[in-house]
């Protein structure tokens, strides 16, 4: 069941003093799929994504969501950061139940904490500190501390970019099962073009700064069913580096220049 | 052009000092026995210097007599008010400042004003405000204890990682339960490091607010030793003193094992 939320981006832009980041973006996440956004680096995806889900105030346009929140919901947009962002003084389950701990009751927070530590494969690593775990299963407590509000829409930063490429595949197809069994609205920011065929209903390619919305494209087919050798996926992936290629050269000279 | 023909040779190893318990008792036993040596040989004048075992013997004699508990109580009780006090107070406003932009430039140029004054000038002032009694030995102690804990938690709470209140920020969490559920508790390693400064701060405080103005207490003692010529009463108390500091030290590292655990 689909119950997420339907975020509505219009005309937004943002600056940071002089630099404008972004510009006349508009866009529709529909409830229960997963948008990811591309482009290349320094281009606002992440600043995007910060206004999207409320941590960052645009200085053009707005941001609306509308749709039903699950009784059971307790932070209908949440993130999962890059860097994990765990409590290194809490554990596992520590971490997991940060939210739930004040808002439900004993038994209903240990319920549910073990509930989303047996979803995402961490039962066993309950009571571990978070520097004993690898980057991967660090990851991981963040999705399930993410899934254990029940949120309506969940919005990722780069959640697979800190980690290798053997877990980060392990974890992509994970990220799959969970989102499409989840059914809640998805926001996802890459830099990882083969991230955003494998787990995108629209993928948004954003150009280079400011970033604006280069071209939107659909793809309609269930996440279980995307394998990394599908050569429709694999065509879509090129079809994106060819989009995204020169304005990503231009991007990477223009950080030279502002690094000399 | 040189050639090389031979195994490589290793230079990956030092710089890893250890630390090794048998070494620190046995120069700690080494130079006790050294100086008992040197005061059995007569090379040490024991009027000005008393052999370690005339100090142990003074110690003994202040157990029994129960006269070492009455000085003792006394400062400890001082210790325990003054220290706790400065801390309770130097951690609110060290929170206040770190938190609150509103505090923040007035208390830190507070700080930065009041805290270089050597806090042993102010204890004639402490005594005219609030008397020769207990009054003016605490304040003593808790102003001296506050500025540092002051400088210790508000640099504690800068350091925070702004990503990990961002990501309570975005769970939706309070105010007050950022402040409870993850600047506390990040900041709390850099406050028990001010605890093992202002622990030492505060032994050097009592012993000088002692001396002025105090019948019992260590420092009442040691001065009082001191005007008798009394040198192993002089040296017990210095002992006394020093096994004071160690116990406090054991004390903020057995916290520091129980709150910190998650650095091990």
């Amino acid at each position: 069941m689909n119950t997420g939320l339907r975020l509505t981006v219009d005309g937004v832009g943002h600056h940071y003093g002089g630099m404008q980041a972004l510009s006349g973006i508009s866009l529709v996440a529909e409830p229960g799929e997963v948008m990811v956004l591309v482009g290349p680096s320094g281009c606002g995806k992440s600043t995007l994504l910060g206004i999207m889900g409320g941590m960052l105030a645009p200085t053009e346009g707005t941001v609306r969501c509308v749709g039903e929140i699950p009784p059971d919901c307790l932070n209908p947009l949440t993130y999962v950061f890059q860097d994990f962002s765990l409590l290194p003084w809490r554990t596992v389950a520590g971490n997991v139940a940060l939210v739930l701990e004040d808002r439900l009751s004993r038994a209903d927070c240990s319920a549910r904490v073990a509930e989303v530590l047996a979803l995402t494969g961490l039962t066993e690593f309950a009571r571990a500190w978070p520097r004993q775990l690898s980057g991967g299963m660090r990851q991981r407590v963040g999705i399930a501390r993410a899934l254990a509000v029940r949120p309506a829409c969940l919005l990722l930063d780069e959640p697979l970019s800190a980690l290798d490429a053997q877990t980060r595949d392990l974890l992509l197809e994970e990220f799959a099962a969970l989102i499409t069994q989840a059914g809640t609205t998805t926001v996802y920011v890459t830099h990882n073009l083969a991230e955003a065929v494998r787990l995108g209903h629209q993928i948004v390619v954003l150009s280079r700064r400011p970033g604006q919305v280069r071209e939107v494209l659909r793809v309609d087919r269930p996440l279980a069913g995307r394998g990394a050798a599908d050569p429709d996926l694999v065509a879509l992936e090129q079809c994106l580096w060819r989009m995204i290629r020169d304005d990503a050269a231009v991007a990477e000279r223009e950080r030279i220049d502002v690094a000399s | 052009m040189s050639r090389l023909d031979g195994p490589v040779p290793f230079r990956g190893g030092g710089f890893a000092p250890r630390d090794r318990a048998w070494a620190a008792a046995a120069t700690l036993i080494g130079v006790v026995a050294l100086w008992q040596a040197g005061a059995s040989a007569g090379v040490i004048p024991t009027l000005f210097l008393p052999a370690p075992v005339s100090i142990a013997r003074a110690l003994w004699a202040l157990t029994v007599s129960g006269e070492l508990w009455k000085h003792l109580s006394a400062s400890l009780i001082r210790l325990a008010v003054g220290w706790t006090v400065g801390t309770l107070f130097g951690i609110g406003m060290g929170l206040a400042v770190g938190l609150w932009s509103v505090l923040r430039s007035p208390g830190m140029a507070l700080v930065s004003a009041l805290f270089p004054i050597p806090k042993i000038a102010l204890v004639p002032l402490f005594i005219i405000w609030f008397g020769i009694g207990e009054g003016s030995k605490l304040a003593t102690l808790a102003f001296g204890v506050f500025f540092p804990t002051v400088i210790a938690t508000a640099g504690g709470v800068d350091n925070v990682p702004r990503g990990l209140i961002r990501m309570g920020q975005s769970f939706g969490l309070s105010h007050a339960a950022i402040v409870r559920k993850i600047v506390l508790p990040a900041a709390l390693p850099a406050i028990l490091s001010g605890f093992r400064v202002t622990s030492s701060i505060a032994i050097v405080l009592l012993v000088a607010a002692e001396m002025i103005g105090a019948e019992r207490g260590i420092g009442a003692f040691v001065l009082s030793a001191g005007n008798l010529y009394d040198t192993d009463n002089l040296l017990a108390g210095i002992v006394v003193l020093s096994v004071l500091g160690l116990a406090v030290s054991w004390v903020i590292g057995r916290l520091e094992r129980l709150f910190l655990a998650w650095r091990a």
